[in-house]
């Protein structure tokens, strides 16, 4: 075995190791690269100690700090509550009506309720509430279920047509209250909900006299809807469906129904509160 | 000369130097599988979690055969920003019975972990269908070819396999796994049988045909998603880590 010898060239010391003469150079690591290294040893064990580190056979090392991430988290959140305090007590104690009514307030819940909606609403009812086939415009003055906020506020917290005891349950029946129709006849009603929504009704048209007998009950006489039925106003160019002759032949007889979650399952009071004013507010609130 | 200075004693041993990686290898192999052992501890225990119905791990597979998890990642985050938009942070007790877990780390879109109960059944179908129908400006691609017919006939092999890696189906489950994954879409009512073993599987068809399709499935699956577990009942310091 070879020893160890200071090379004549470089001045560095060899390994000591030699193959068919040829000797290794043992060239140190540069000195900052020794220091890093260190410096993250000793790091690394300062950190075992004060974080949670190891596995122990029941949990494991909470370290001297004893911090949790999920516990952080819980005091972020408690900080945030605190730092928004001073609107949400405010808007926890205050009816919707009244949160409309002072103006700080509402601004509040307008700047809130544009988020919320972005994140849960909008997939639906499309941005700022324009609607989309089977999802109602919510930036209009027509409502189904009512346009007061104390109604939208009732709506979005149990919603339409869905398994919560609470939800607005009612739903359109084929052909209306009775038997099946004739196509015929089917074709004559569709003309009159077709003459309704332009605005001139064919009085004495034997289609006026199946919609009397068969959906003035939920429609109204002049197709002007019913809210608490959630039957939609006829007698406009507004459709939640597709409209049109063909879209009212096939509502009379294949009714589709619009259902939509409870929201009170998912969001709390307040955020729901601020929804409402937001809805009231995009445009048709009455 | 210390020890350190020997390895010319491996370096010209082939059997010392193989019994010297042999050694390296056990001992990193130890510390990486030693922690698991303790990882029942690292699983709140929380009341809810279920093993899924049999239609609902049919639209898992769905989802991971339609690679869903390349944009959409099931994993909330103990971060303020990600509880305020999706809802309490996700638990490695609501994925234990993923095998694999679909916690993912892309979000081309949004997080899906708990997307049950978000939407309805009807906006799922539409939405995977055609998602420019309802969110306009969508960039996720379409799926209208779920709407083809479920091939479940090896269902219960599903389940036993996932049973013998720890999922607690149990024999009834595995048995009726044919006839409940049928029961699911085409039963409207609340099923008892069903309710029994699965509690909170929503019944019905969402596509509203008397057949059992993949988008069956995958929407009984979403409609899951993140809903087992009632946070109202759950105490924050127990499942504090
Ligand atoms: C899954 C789709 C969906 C989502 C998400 C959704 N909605 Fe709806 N919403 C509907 C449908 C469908 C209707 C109409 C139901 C009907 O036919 O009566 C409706 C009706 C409403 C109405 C009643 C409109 C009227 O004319 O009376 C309001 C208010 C409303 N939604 C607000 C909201 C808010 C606020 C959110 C977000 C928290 C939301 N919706 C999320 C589907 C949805
Ligand atoms: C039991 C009450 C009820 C009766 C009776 C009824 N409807 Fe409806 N109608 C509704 C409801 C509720 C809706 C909203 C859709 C739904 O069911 O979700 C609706 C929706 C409609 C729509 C779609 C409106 C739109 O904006 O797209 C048309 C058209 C319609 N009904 C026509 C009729 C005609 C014609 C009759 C008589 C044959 C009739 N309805 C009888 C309750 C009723
Ligand atoms: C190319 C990426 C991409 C793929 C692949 C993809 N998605 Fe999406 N997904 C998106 C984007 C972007 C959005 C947000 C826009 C939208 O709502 O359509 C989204 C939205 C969604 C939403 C609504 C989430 C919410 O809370 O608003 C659901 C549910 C969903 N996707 C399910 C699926 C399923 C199931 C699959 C697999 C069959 C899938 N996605 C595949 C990109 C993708």
């Amino acid at each position: 075995m070879a020893t160890i010898e200071k090379d004549a060239v470089s001045g560095q010391n060899t390994t000591g190791h030699e193959w068919d003469g040829i000797k290794e150079l043992n060239t140190p690591l540069p000195k900052w690269w020794v220091y890093v290294f260190w410096a993250c040893t000793v790091w690394a064990i300062g950190y075992w100690i004060a974080m949670p580190a190891w596995p122990t056979p029941n949990g494991f090392t909470k370290g001297m700090l004893n911090y949790s991430s999920r516990g952080s988290l819980d005091e972020d959140l408690k900080a945030q509550k605190q730092s928004r305090s001073a609107w949400l007590t405010k808007i926890e104690k205050a009816s919707v009506e009244e949160i409309e009514k002072d103006k700080a307030l509402l601004q509040y819940a307008m700047v809130g309720g544009k988020v919320i909606f972005g994140e849960n609403c909008s997939a639906c009812h499309g941005a700022g509430g324009s609607g989309a086939m089977g999802y109602p415009r919510l930036a209009d003055d027509e409502w189904l279920w009512g346009g007061s906020v104390a109604e939208i506020e009732q709506t979005i917290k149990f919603g339409v047509r869905n398994a919560n005891a609470n939800s607005r349950q009612s739903e359109m029946l084929p052909f209306g209250t009775g038997d099946k129709l004739a196509d015929q006849q089917v074709g004559q009603l569709a003309d009159y909900v077709v003459s309704m929504a332009g605005k001139a009704p064919a009085k004495g048209s034997p289609g006026e006299a199946i919609f009397a007998e068969r959906c003035v009950a939920c429609h109204a006489e002049d197709g002007s809807g019913n809210k608490d039925l959630g039957a939609p106003a006829l007698n406009n160019q507004l459709w939640l469906f597709k409209g049109g002759k063909d879209g009212i032949t096939a509502q009379i007889t294949k009714p589709k129904h619009g259902s939509m979650p409870a929201w009170s399952e998912r969001l709390d009071a307040s955020t729901i509160k601020m929804l409402a004013v937001y809805v009231h507010n995009l445009g048709g609130g009455k | 000369m210390s020890i350190f200075k020997q390895h010319k004693v491996f370096e010209t041993n082939v059997f010392f130097l193989a019994v010297g990686i042999l050694l390296c290898i056990i001992v990193g192999g130890l510390v990486e599988v030693v922690p698991l052992f303790s990882i029942e501890s690292t699983i709140e225990k929380v009341q809810g979690v279920r093993p899924y119905s049999p239609l609902e791990l049919a639209g898992r597979n769905i989802y991971i055969r339609e690679g869903c998890y390349n944009c959409h990642s099931q994993m909330i985050r103990p971060f303020k920003d990600e509880v305020e938009r999706y809802g309490h942070y996700s638990l490695a007790a609501e994925s234990m019975y993923d095998h694999p877990f679909q916690w993912g780390s892309k979000r081309t879109g949004p997080d899906l972990a708990r997307v049950g109960g978000k939407f309805t059944n009807e906006w799922q179908v539409r939405h995977l269908i055609n998602p420019r129908d309802v969110v306009p400006g969508s960039i996720m691609p379409g799926y209208p070819h779920l709407k083809r017919s479920l091939d479940y006939g090896d269902i219960e092999a599903h389940l036993k396999a996932l049973s013998v890696v720890g999922v607690p189906y149990t024999a009834e489950q595995i048995t009726n796994a044919k006839k409940d994954m049928a029961e699911q879409v085409l039963s409207e009512a609340p099923d008892a049988a069903i309710a029994k073993r699965y509690p909170k599987a929503r019944m019905g068809s969402a596509m509203g045909t008397d057949k059992v399709t993949e988008m069956d499935a995958l929407v009984a699956y979403l409609q899951i998603l993140g809903t087992m577990v009632d946070f109202t009942k759950v105490n924050p310091e127990a499942i504090r880590r």
